[in-house]
């Protein structure tokens, strides 16, 4: 008998179906990855398991856990298994945490309710479990609260939650799509050592197919509620039998078609130097010197009209704040920014306007993005206000088509309203929004980290071939090399304000010479070495 | 903390010293001579000067702003023109029935409105969440008067359990005091309590949803014991909010709860005053409540601070 299985497991959530026949088995000690997109059920099937479906969900077919029908089973026996028998870590480390309790508190609670311990017994075994996942009392006493912690902290006191019982099984939803890939590379590993020493089975849930494929021994493989395929992970990825498999795994390591621009002894369009941005930090003593944290500490670079340039680096690492500096949504503490040859630095809104209509953002997240309120039309012509003189309805409504058209969707688009678009096609529209002025950069946030590998690769494609097209040169900020590599010639890692290194992106991330950058390439997954390694391995 | 709490010491003295200014102002504006209504109106002019001169009314503005602040502030709120005693002292007996009966319908509505709150909350869209709060509905709508008339009726008239009004004093101890006041206060306290118990319902439902309270189910604890211990504290901060406005509205918007339960609150004086032109004492009063809501304000806001830790770190 396996430890997890799942047969034909139906899910609706009122009169929608989410799943559809789920088989699934997770042997003790074994990892089992959960692969798909986002809507593919993965979620719920793990919520399933824990019994925290939303209230309308209705499921049947047969879950059993250590021989316990779990479709079955009273909310008693649930909550006797739960964080005891089945411990769970979750997608989003910043809300996951109750913000007014100590991380003692919380990881101590979940001890005391399972084995009835003494509060000190409780308190000394949380102590132990946060040691071991890697938060050591120095610096992580019980009494810290959770805005005390960084992100990855976060995550790994909601491990230390999940593991503290040394559960049979752990779910782990996503657990490091919201970190930074070096904390992710850090939190994977934590997660394997667990499931390790304890023998626990890992359900590990995620739209990353290297993730999946460095931690899993067997996948499953989900689309549309339902199971693609399933089988050992080295196989099933280097064999990519069935077509979906081979979908998102060529998606995953899609590479637009493009040529390079090799243009750099044209003027720059983009011009910093020495940029420099502090922020106040809260002040300790009433009577002290206000004290400043430098965000940007002395980065200068130039890029070419036409050029596709990466800006990475880890979370915090200012990579942000000098983006915001460039579309001057910020003025810099020092240094000078040139675009197109004026002076971006000490200028009004009225000065700034002409360069404003020549460079645009996308953001990273295409649902937030955009008033719900409003119709295509007037948000994809929003930056239209930049240009002198202002163009009539009828030529508003052309340009707006046209941009539309730009970006591979109908004209007809523009009368419907941003809930009718799924994420891609948000996206879509906001790169529609930020071409409509024919700028000549684009200042792109991590325009593709919210998106589905196979949106994410049309993305790519649209924006490798406005780029081609149009002439548009990009600035994107991201902290995926994958994505990098796909879309620009050149690269400058940051690291704690500075630019660390700076290149051709294929030779820098093969080559890496500085630590930051060669930390990043360690961490970052990809998939093509990942199979490798399983392969290896395996023989 | 002692920056925060200096701060919010500095806007609440900053907030008195503008009330003072506008309550003076205000007072300096209004029709009607407060001699001449002592005197009554067949008074002689001289001897209207003469009381002129003696309560100060003929001095400077500026110069009688500041010996009101002054005497204010040393405890001297000036004498009643009509029942010709100090102001503090009038203050001082209403006090000790008005803020006893704030307390109690302060505790009341609390005790009643967030488990009502909860339980509502926990069990959202369920017929029992439908008709909870439709009764509170219903407690925002009727009137207090009229809800009173009925306690009266109930619980004075048929019953006989507790006086129908009036007030014996707490020279007698404070059982027959408090059994005096606890018609009024629960008269009060249902219509606050309604609209706390919706306060509460919306605030845990909003924590409801968020992620760490999963994470707490995800621990193995009943949604019961979920409610209390995560959710709770964190609904707690608009609960307080609207708790600190409903304690200053019962200090002081009680006069037609005095008026039927015929108890000699501060609602009845400041009307009694109004009515009489009796400035001195409406002046006091008023200044009185301001400061009471300020100081109620100040509680609240460290009250926060106990609640989230996140703002005792910004503080």
């Amino acid at each position: 008998m396996s430890l997890l299985e799942i047969e034909n497991l139906k899910l609706s959530i009122g009169d929608t179906p989410i799943l559809k026949d789920i088989d699934l088995t997770l042997e003790t000690g074994e990892v089992m990855g959960l692969v798909g997109e986002s809507g593919s059920g993965k979620s719920m099937t793990a919520l399933t398991v824990m019994q925290l479906l939303p209230h309308a969900a209705k499921a049947s077919g047969r879950v059993t856990f250590d021989g316990i029908d779990i479709l079955a089973a009273p909310e008693d026996a649930m909550n006797r298994l739960r964080g005891d028998d089945i411990g769970m870590v979750f997608q989003e480390p910043m809300t996951a945490l109750n913000p007014v309790k100590t991380i003692g508190e919380q990881v101590a609670e979940g001890i005391r309710w399972h084995t009835g311990a003494s509060r000190a017994n409780a308190e000394a075994r949380a102590r132990a479990i946060l040691d071991r996942v890697g938060l050591p009392e120095r610096q992580f006493p019980l009494t810290r609260y959770p805005h005390e912690l960084s992100g990855g902290q976060r995550q790994r006191v909601v491990i230390a939650i999940a593991c503290a019982l040394k559960p049979k099984l752990l779910i782990a939803d996503e657990p490091t799509t919201a970190l930074d890939v070096v904390l992710q590379a850090q939190i994977l590993e934590l997660l394997r050592d667990l499931v390790q020493e304890d023998r626990m089975g890992l359900l590990l849930i995620s739209h990353d197919l290297a993730v999946v494929t460095d931690m899993a021994d067997r996948v499953t493989i989900m689309r549309h509620g339902e199971v693609m395929e399933t089988g050992e992970t080295a196989r099933t990825l280097s064999q990519q039998k069935h077509p979906y498999t081979r979908q998102l795994a060529e998606a995953s390591v899609h590479v637009p078609d493009r040529r390079t621009k090799a243009g750099t002894d044209a003027e720059p369009l983009l011009q910093v130097t020495g940029a420099e941005k502090d922020y106040p930090i809260r002040r300790t003593s009433l009577f002290g010197p206000p004290r400043h944290f430098r965000a940007v500490d002395g980065v200068s670079f130039s890029l070419a009209p036409g050029q596709s340039k990466a800006l990475v680096g880890r979370s915090g690492c200012g990579k942000s704040t000098l983006a915001r500096m460039i579309l001057a949504l910020d003025h810099p503490t020092g240094g000078s920014i040139r675009f197109d040859g004026t002076e971006l630095t000490g200028r009004t809104e009225a000065e700034l306007k002409p360069s404003r209509r020549n460079m645009q953002v996308v953001f990273q997240d295409p649902y937030g993005s955009f008033n719900p309120r409003h119709k295509v039309e007037r948000l994809v012509a929003e930056p239209l206000h930049l240009l002198e003189p202002q163009p009539s309805p009828a030529d508003r409504r052309d340009r707006v088509a046209q941009a539309l058209v730009d970006v591979g969707m109908s004209p007809a688009d523009m009368d419907k309203y941003p809930h009718e678009f799924s994420g891609g096609q948000r996206q879509r529209l906001s790169i529609a929004r930020a071409v409509i002025t024919r700028p000549r950069l684009i200042v792109a946030d991590e325009p593709v980290s919210a998106l589905d590998v196979s949106i994410r690769a049309q993305i790519l494609d649209l924006f490798a071939d406005l780029n081609q097209r149009l002439g548009v040169a990009y600035l994107f900020i991201t902290h995926d090399l994958t994505v990098a590599r796909a879309i620009t010639d050149q690269v400058l890692v940051m690291h704690e304000g500075r630019i660390v290194e700076e290149g051709d992106t294929n030779r820098v991330f093969d080559n890496p010479r500085s630590d930051a950058a060669r930390a990043l390439v360690e961490a970052a997954p990809d998939l093509e070495r990942a199979i490798a390694r399983r392969l290896a391995a395996a023989q | 903390m002692t920056a925060f709490i200096l701060k919010r010491l500095g806007i609440g003295l900053a907030t008195l010293v503008l009330a003072s200014i506008v309550v003076f102002a205000v007072m300096e504006i209004l029709p009607g001579d407060p001699a001449q209504l002592m005197l009554g109106f067949n008074a002689t002019e001289d001897a209207l000067q003469a009381l002129r001169n003696e309560m100060g009314l003929n001095d400077p503005v500026l110069w009688r702003y500041f010996a009101w602040v002054g005497g204010m502030l040393i405890g001297d709120f000036g004498n009643s023109y009509t029942y010709s005693s100090p102001v503090i002292e009038l203050i001082g007996e209403r006090a000790i029935v008005s803020l006893p009966l704030a307390v109690i319908s302060l505790i009341l509505s609390t005790l009643i409105a967030i488990p009502v709150g909860m339980f509502a909350a926990a069990r959202r869209g369920s017929v029992a969440d439908t008709s909870v709060m439709g009764v509170t509905q219903l407690g925002v709508a009727i009137p207090n008067f009229w809800f009173a008339l009925l306690l009266i009726y109930l619980f004075a008239v048929w019953l006989r359990l507790v006086p129908a009004g009036g007030f014996p004093g707490w020279s007698g101890g404070i059982w027959p005091g408090v059994r005096s006041l606890l018609l009024p206060a629960v008269a009060l306290a249902l219509p606050q309590a309604a609209i706390l118990a919706r306060v509460t319902r919306s605030a845990m439902l909003e924590v409801l949803g968020e992620d760490y309270i999963r994470t707490a189910r995800a621990k193995g604890m009943p949604r019961r014991v979920v409610l209390w211990r995560h959710a709770l504290r964190n609904a707690l901060i608009p609960v307080l909010t609207i708790m600190g406005l409903q304690f200053a509205f019962l200090l002081a918007g009680t006069i037609i709860i005095e008026n039927v339960f015929y108890l000699p609150g501060l609602g009845r004086l400041v009307f009694q005053a109004i009515t009489q032109r009796d400035l001195i004492v409406v002046e006091g009063v008023v200044m009185l409540l301001v400061a009471s809501v300020v100081i109620v304000n100040l509680a609240v806001d460290l009250t926060y601070a106990l609640v989230d830790p996140r703002l005792r770190a910004r503080a």
